[in-house]
Order: C-alpha cells, then structure tokens, then sequence
C-alpha cells in the first residue's frame, strides 16, 4: 500500500503474530503517527491530547478550590481567580469532556465494533485531530497572553467589554467546533454505511446508538455555537450592535443563542457515557441487556427533547413567564427517558453473574453519581425552586455530577474497559480499585457539600465569601485534593500497565461486541475478514478459558476444531 | 426520643434556617421551601431505592469463578417497564405543576406594592424611592409587599435575596421586575448572582426591614441628610452610597480607579499624556461623563453618573473628597 509497510514488523522472534504485527508497531516514526489514517491511532492521539487537556483543566480546578480555603485572598487576587475559574471551565468543557469520549474512544472503537477497517472518512478523521490541536493552541496562546476572564459562557455584554482576551478563546472555540462538526459527520455516515452482514439496526452494540445520537446533535447544534461567536467577535472587534444594548443590542439574545448550543452540548457529553455504561454492565453481568429498544430510542429522544429545552438556563435571565413554563415542561420530559435507562442497566444486573473488575467498579460510581445529578435536577427543572438555586453553588454541583459524575467516571469506566484491547495490556485490579474509590470518595466529599453551599444561598463564580460558609467550602477543597490522589494513583497503575503490564487475552471480559474478535492488539486493518456480526449482549458466545485467562469464542473455537 | 428523631429530621430536610434552606422571611418563601421538601423527599426515595437494589444485586449475584453464568437471561419485561415510565411521569407532571403554580405566585406583584427603583453597575446596587431619596441598601416597612423596578448601567447583574427565595436578573437596556412581602423585620444578605467582573462576589447589599415607625423615621432622615449634616459627612455617606468605594479606596491602596487620598489638588496625568488639575469642575466632570479623562494608568470602565447623583450630593462629595488628604 505505502512505503511505510517497508518498516513493520517489529516485534521479537517467536512471538505470536498480533505482537509481531499490530496497529502500534505496523509503521515506526512520529511521522507514521502524525500522518496516519488508521482510527485507532488517531484515537490514541485524541486520548493523549485529551488527558493532557484534562490535567489542565484539573490543576486549575485545583487553584480554585485551593483559593476557597479561606474567605477574600488565599493565594491569588480576584482577577486571576476569575480566569482560573473561566479556564478550568473552558478547558474542561470544549478540549476534554466534549471530544472525550466520542472522539478518543469512539475513534478506537466505532469501527472495530461494526467490524469495519475503518471509519468512512480517514482523512477527514485526522482533519478533525488536526483541528482540535489548532484549536487547542489557541486556548494555550489565551492563557499565555494573559488569560481570559468571562466564564466559559462568554455571557454579553461582559464578554464584549472587558479588557482580556476573548477574541483568541472564542477563535479557539470556532475551530474547535469544526473538529467535533467532522467527526460527527464522519460517525455518522460510517454507522449508516459500514455496518457488517447481520447487524440491523436493533443489532447494533447500544455504544453506537449512543455515538449515533451524540453525532446528530454535533451536526446539528455546533453551527449554531459558531455563529454565535463569530457575531460575538463581530460586536467585540468592530463594534456592530448585536448584544450589547450600548450599540442597540439585546444581550438576552446571547443567551438564547448560546444555550440552543450549549444545551445540545450537554447530552454530547453524557449519552456517548450512557453508552459505555451499557457497553460495561452487560459483560461485567453476563446477562443481556434489559430493555435494548427502549435504552436505543431514549438515546434519540433524549438527543431529540435536548433541543428544545435551552430556556431553562434562562429562568431567572428576563425571558417572559410564558417560555419559563413551556421550557420547564419540556425539561422535565427529558427526565423520563433517563430515569428509565438507570432502572434498565439495575434490572440487567439483576439475576445477573456480577464482576466487580475496575470497569464495572467506575459503571456502579456512575449509577449512583449520575443518580444524584439527575434527581437533583428535579429542583432546578421546578420554576418556583429554581428560582432560588438558580446561579448558586447548587448548580455547580449538579452539573458536577452529571458532568463529573455521569461522564468522567464513564469516560475511566471505557478506559478500563477498553485499556486492554487498545495496548494489550492489563492493569493492576487491587490499584484501580484503591483509585476508583478515592476519586468517589473525594468527588462526594467536594461536590455533595456544594449542594448544602447552593441550598444555603452561597452564588456561583465568587471569589469572596461570607464567612458562614468557610468551613463548607473547606470540606469541599479537602474532597477535591483526594481525587486529586485518586488520579494521580490511576496515572501511576496504567503507566506502570504500559511499560510492564500482564499481557492481555483477546477477550478479558467476556464481552461479545465485535471489538472483541480481534488479536490483544489488533492488527491495523482490524479484521482479516469482516465478521458476522451476531447479538451484541448474547453471552452464550463466549467461553471462559482458563489457559489465556480470558474468554473464547465457541464458534471460532469449534472451526478452529474442524480445521484442525 | 421518637421526638427528637424527629426534629433532627427536620433539620435534615429543606426547613428554614435549617441544613438545606436558610431562615425564611418573605411570604412566598413558604411554598418554595415546601416544593423543595416535596422534590427532596422524592429524590432521597428514588437514590435510596437505586442504592440499595445496587448493593443487594451486587452482594446476592456476585461471580464467584469466572465461568459462572448468569441465572437469567430476561430481555424485557412490559408491565415493570410501563410501571417504571408512568410513576416517574406522574411525579414529573406533579413537579412541574407544583413549581409554575409557585413561580407566577414570584411573578405577580400584588397591585398595591411599594415601587422602589433599582440601578445596578459594576459593583453596587443603588435603591430609589419615589420621593427622590436613594441609598445602597433597601430600607422597607414590615409586611408590606414592595415591587422593584430592576435596570443595569453597564453588564449583566442579578439580584438575590436568599432569605426572600427570590432572584431576578437585572440587564442593561430594560426593565427587569421582582417583588417580595417581608414576613418579619430584621436584616437580609442581598447577592449580585450573574457574574459581572472583578468585583462580583463584593457586590453586597442588604434589605432591611423596619417596624413602620422606624422605617418613617428612616425615611425622613435619609431625605434630608444634606441638609442636617456638615458637608464633609454627608460628602462621605454619598461616597457610600453610590458604591465609590469598590473602585476608588481613601486610604492610598490600589483598585479599579485612582485612590481619593492625596487626590485633591494634584496635577493627574491622563491616558494622553496631558495633565489636568484635579478640582470642582473636572470632578464633576468625572463623575458625569467619566470617559472624558481617563487618569493614566486605568481602564476605561467607570459608568456615568449622569442623572442618579444630583448637584447637591456632587457638592457635598466634593467636600468630602477635599479632606482626604
């Protein structure tokens, strides 16, 4: 195919095949990596960029919190307060969580599970990458320039006054948008047009209904950010009144606009979670999974209702009562489709043969984080409630734990999950479990005192404080510095899993996917033939064996039977 | 000691003055704090009922040896499915009904509310009454329902009495309305709750709330403080008044604006270059068209006074000003 086939083949003599072969050590070089097509290594690039985005964005939550521990001045003043705040959310949000789990996992895995060799558009996959990065040095160029102070919600008309630098972040933001435009669009073709013989739409494993769902909105949604912040850009370098009422603007305008994305935006990053939770509960139960039509559809519906809820970050903004009470009746109907699917991954463990390895260990910190963030949004969907807790600390916390909560820890979740069959290596279960624990413990410990903060009337975005609330936000920065310990355990075990890790079986978990036929590693056209892709949860398929200390397939081994 | 249980009970639930609420002092704080219990026990059932089926399942179904299966392979199961879309659907409707019936309840000001009119800038609240007397925080008579008429100078503020269970944002170019019935007199923190710069979480104020004899008393001595007062103190409660002090201190520390201390006088070097004696008429200058002349060193950011603070208050900060030497 390319000169680059000349150097493969790198693994030791007398090693079975996969690890003289694999997509890791097919071509050599930086440049092999940096001008792949293969979506397995652009999504370890992803993941490599992604982590790094998400120590960035972790070390300036740490600021914040450490600048919490007493009331007025800790360690720096208000206006650096206020960009490490802005930072860790812009960070966080558009480099991390957005592409976290779409664009790295979903990259290494979409494919493979639709027996595939590769998504339906490998250059416009690594344009996507590319754009990231480019975006991504924009935010850094920000940060280098002297940060910027406007909360990652860019609200108008601070954002178009204030002296820091918008303009590059919001660039950042634009391009930014463009790579999770791509990728959307490249998923979605690929699941319309590279599924294999036998899987149907109701065949497919529910991580792809999930990507599917989140791809939609990507398309759909994103083009509305990015004329927001072009017409943001508009009003800040040339002065054109659109939302600043100074230049006969509507600054409430903003809002709407802002949030049509910024709402959307919220079920990409949970329902690509959603699907890895289905992915890791099933196996870790050995049971299939209860209610698949209905997990499928909630994934379209909740994508489909996600639009059409944005007002209710606008309750207390000035929006007439009239949209107030449509947009929280509406609100409280993309509940439902949540609540039904957590009833559906418990029923599946139900009767189930439960493995509690790290994944499933992340799957059941899921269940009860993304409970408590989804229960608690009962008060804010609640007019008369919200009203109260609007902008106070209480929401802080409830989208900590959705977003926290619900995403991050499915994000840890597909890592473990996937972690063996991305470098075929297995990590330590005794240190993933001490990791997973304290990243739980200290996340309760930081965010569940936020709601009594919230509750109490302490508002968000405050760098001071009175002084009834110090010895909360104390507790809260205690929690945050043992998650902290929590990642840097992780860190540590899945370095260590790197360099000098238990070799992995082809299928550790008993998992039926498709992901899961292919060698530890696999090679980098993933599948020597497109396999026939039978029922994704049915465990039968699968054989525990004792000698790989893994799971077999009973049709491959029973061919393998006929061959010999 | 079934008692005490409980009490501590609730404490533990969303009471005023309580773990989750604090104390409640306006009419319609009453049945937001209700819904807020009716939500939390809602959530405590359904977290508690996840929990422990989790654990259960986990503990009874654990894998003991990796090829153990799985002791049944139910795929769906229609009347437990309906059972658990129509109960969270119901309770769902109920919440939504419960908290728009209390929001157009925060909504609707009764016609007979006392009007107060409030001005919001970078970073101080400034209330009107409508026999002209202002201050920075809001004086109100005991159980009277007061309405205020809400408008920004600059960006985006939102006002937030916790205690009142009421929040409205307060935006440039247009009048935003929020009204409350105080139930009792006493103090209550008053928070800027939308994020509007620097100085956001010092953009304090407080409502008071007076007997009506003491808030007549209040009022009448607010009206003509001027008049009563020497002109440097009344200069300095002006100085309060308006918020000067979150952007210009008056003991030579740094901020937002130039310091007041050691100002009057001096030659000020501005943005241009130029220099420009600091005296009556470009104080007041500067307090009314505060672009005119930027002091070197500082940015553009002041609002205009323009209409809020009269000739006498400007007359009387003048005096003020003149003292810090």
């Amino acid at each position: 195919m390319s000169a680059n086939h000349t150097t493969y083949g790198g693994g030791t003599p007398g090693a079975p095949a996969w690890e003289q072969d694999n997509y890791l050590n097919h071509t050599h070089g930086l440049k092999s990596w940096l001008t792949t097509l293969d979506h397995k290594r652009i999504g370890l690039m992803y993941l490599i960029c992604i982590l790094a985005s998400f120590l960035l964005g972790g070390l300036f939550a740490l600021l914040v919190r450490t600048e919490h521990l007493t009331p007025g001045r800790t360690i720096v003043d208000a206006d650096l307060y206020n960009q490490y705040f802005t930072l860790h959310g812009a960070v966080m949000i558009f480099l991390f969580i957005i592409p976290g789990i779409p664009a790295a996992l979903g990259n290494f895995v979409l494919p493979l599970m639709l027996g595939a060799k590769d998504v339906a558009f490998p250059r416009l996959n690594l344009t996507s990458w590319y754009l990231w990065v480019i975006g991504a040095i924009f935010s850094v160029v920000t940060i280098a320039l002297g940060g910027v102070d406007t909360g990652w919600t860019f609200y108008t008309p601070y954002s178009t006054t204030t002296a820091t630098h918008v303009i590059p972040v919001t660039l950042g933001v634009f391009i930014l948008g463009f790579s999770s435009i791509f990728t959307g669009l490249n998923f979605i073709v690929t699941i319309h047009k590279l599924r294999p013989k036998g899987m149907t739409w109701f065949k497919m494993p529910l991580f792809l209904w999930a990507v599917y769902a989140t791809a939609l909105i990507q398309v759909l949604a994103t083009p509305v950010l990015g004329i927001t912040l072009l017409l943001l850009i508009a009003e800040r370098a040339m002065g054109i009144g659109i939302f600043d009422p100074a230049l006969g603007g509507d600054p409430v305008l903003f809002q709407h606009f802002f949030w049509f994305y910024s709402h959307p935006a919220v079920y990409i990053m949970i329902l690509p979670a959603m699907g890895v939770i289905s992915e890791v509960i099933a196996p870790f139960s050995r049971k299939t999974i209860f209610g698949y039509k209905f997990i499928a559809y909630s994934s379209i519906a909740i994508a489909a209702f996600g639009f059409l809820v944005w007002g209710h970050h606008m309750f207390t903004s000035g929006q007439s009562a009239l949209g107030n009470m449509l947009f929280s009746a509406l609100t409280f109907s993309v509940s439902i489709p949540s609540a039904i699917k957590v009833f559906n991954w418990l029923s599946t463990m139900y009767k189930g043969s439960i493995s509690l390895k790290t994944p499933m260990l992340y799957a059941l910190a899921f269940m009860f984080l993304f409970g408590i963030g989804g229960l608690t949004g009962l008060f804010l969907g609640a007019l008369a409630v919200d009203v109260h807790l609007h902008d106070t600390y209480f929401v802080v916390a409830h989208f900590h734990y959705v977003m926290f909560g619900g995403t991050v820890i499915a994000f840890l979740a597909g890592l473990h999950y996937w972690w063996p069959k991305m470098f075929g290596r297995m990590y330590s279960e005794k240190w993933g479990a001490v990791a997973c624990a304290l990243i739980f413990i200290g996340f309760n410990v930081t965010f569940f005192t936020q709601f009594v903060l919230g509750s109490q009337g302490m508002p968000r975005r405050y760098y001071n404080y009175l002084p009834m609330y110090t010895s909360y936000h104390q507790i809260s920065t205690v929690g945050s510095y043992i998650m902290g310990l929590g990642f840097v355990i992780c860190a540590i075990y899945l370095a260590h899993s790197l360099l000098a890790g238990k070799k992995a079986a082809a299928n550790p978990w008993g998992s039926v996917t498709l992901e899961w036929r292919t060698p530890p590693i696999p090679p980098h056209d993933n599948f020597d033939k497109t396999p026939l892709a039978g029922d994704p949860y049915d465990y039968s398929q699968v054989r525990w064996d004792a000698k790989t200390g893994g799971y077999v397939w009973v049709d491959e081994q029973s061919s393998a039977a006929v061959a010999g | 000691m079934l008692a005490s249980l409980l009490g501590s009970m609730a404490g533990f639930l969303g009471q005023g003055g309580g773990f989750w609420l604090p104390e409640a002092a306006s009419k319609t704080a009453e049945p937001v704090d209700a819904l807020f219990n009716f939500v939390l026990w809602i959530c405590i059932f359904f977290f508690v009922l996840i929990c422990v089926l989790m654990i259960l399942f986990v503990m009874r179904f654990r894998r003991q040896r990796p090829d153990e299966e799985a002791l049944s392979q139910v795929e769906h199961n229609s009347a437990l499915e309906i059972t658990w879309t129509v109960i969270p659907l119901a309770l769902a409707i109920a919440i939504f009904w419960m908290g728009f019936k209390g929001y157009m309840d925060l909504a609707t000001p009764p016609a007979n509310s006392m009007g107060v009119q409030v001005q919001a800038q970078k970073w101080s609240w400034l209330f009107s009454y409508p026999n002209g007397v202002s201050a920075a925080e809001l004086h109100v008579p005991e159980d009277t329902p007061v309405k205020l008429t809400m408008s920004s100078s600059d960006v985006l503020h939102s006002f937030f009495v916790p205690a009142f269970r009421i929040k409205q944002d307060v935006v440039p170019g247009r009048y935003t309305t929020v009204w409350f019935h105080p139930t009792r007199t006493g103090e209550f923190q008053v928070y800027c709750t939308e994020y509007c710069g620097k100085g956001h979480s010092d953009m304090l104020s407080k409502v008071i709330v007076h007997s009506r004899t003491d808030y007549d008393k209040w009022m009448d001595e607010e009206g003509n403080f001027i008049d009563k007062m020497p002109a440097p103190e009344a200069g300095a409660k002006v100085f309060q008044k308006y918020g000067c002090k979150q952007c210009h201190s008056v003991d030579g520390a740094g901020g937002t604006g130039p310091t007041f201390k050691g100002l009057w006088g001096i030659d000020q070097p501005l943005t241009t270059g130029a220099k420009v004696k600091v005296d009556e008429n470009y104080v007041r200058e500067s307090i009314l068209q505060p672009q005119a002349k930027i002091a070197a060193g500082y940015e553009p950011v002041m609002p205009t006074f323009q209409g809020r603070m009269n000739d006498k208050e400007i007359g009387v900060l003048i005096e003020y000003l003149k003292t810090l030497k």
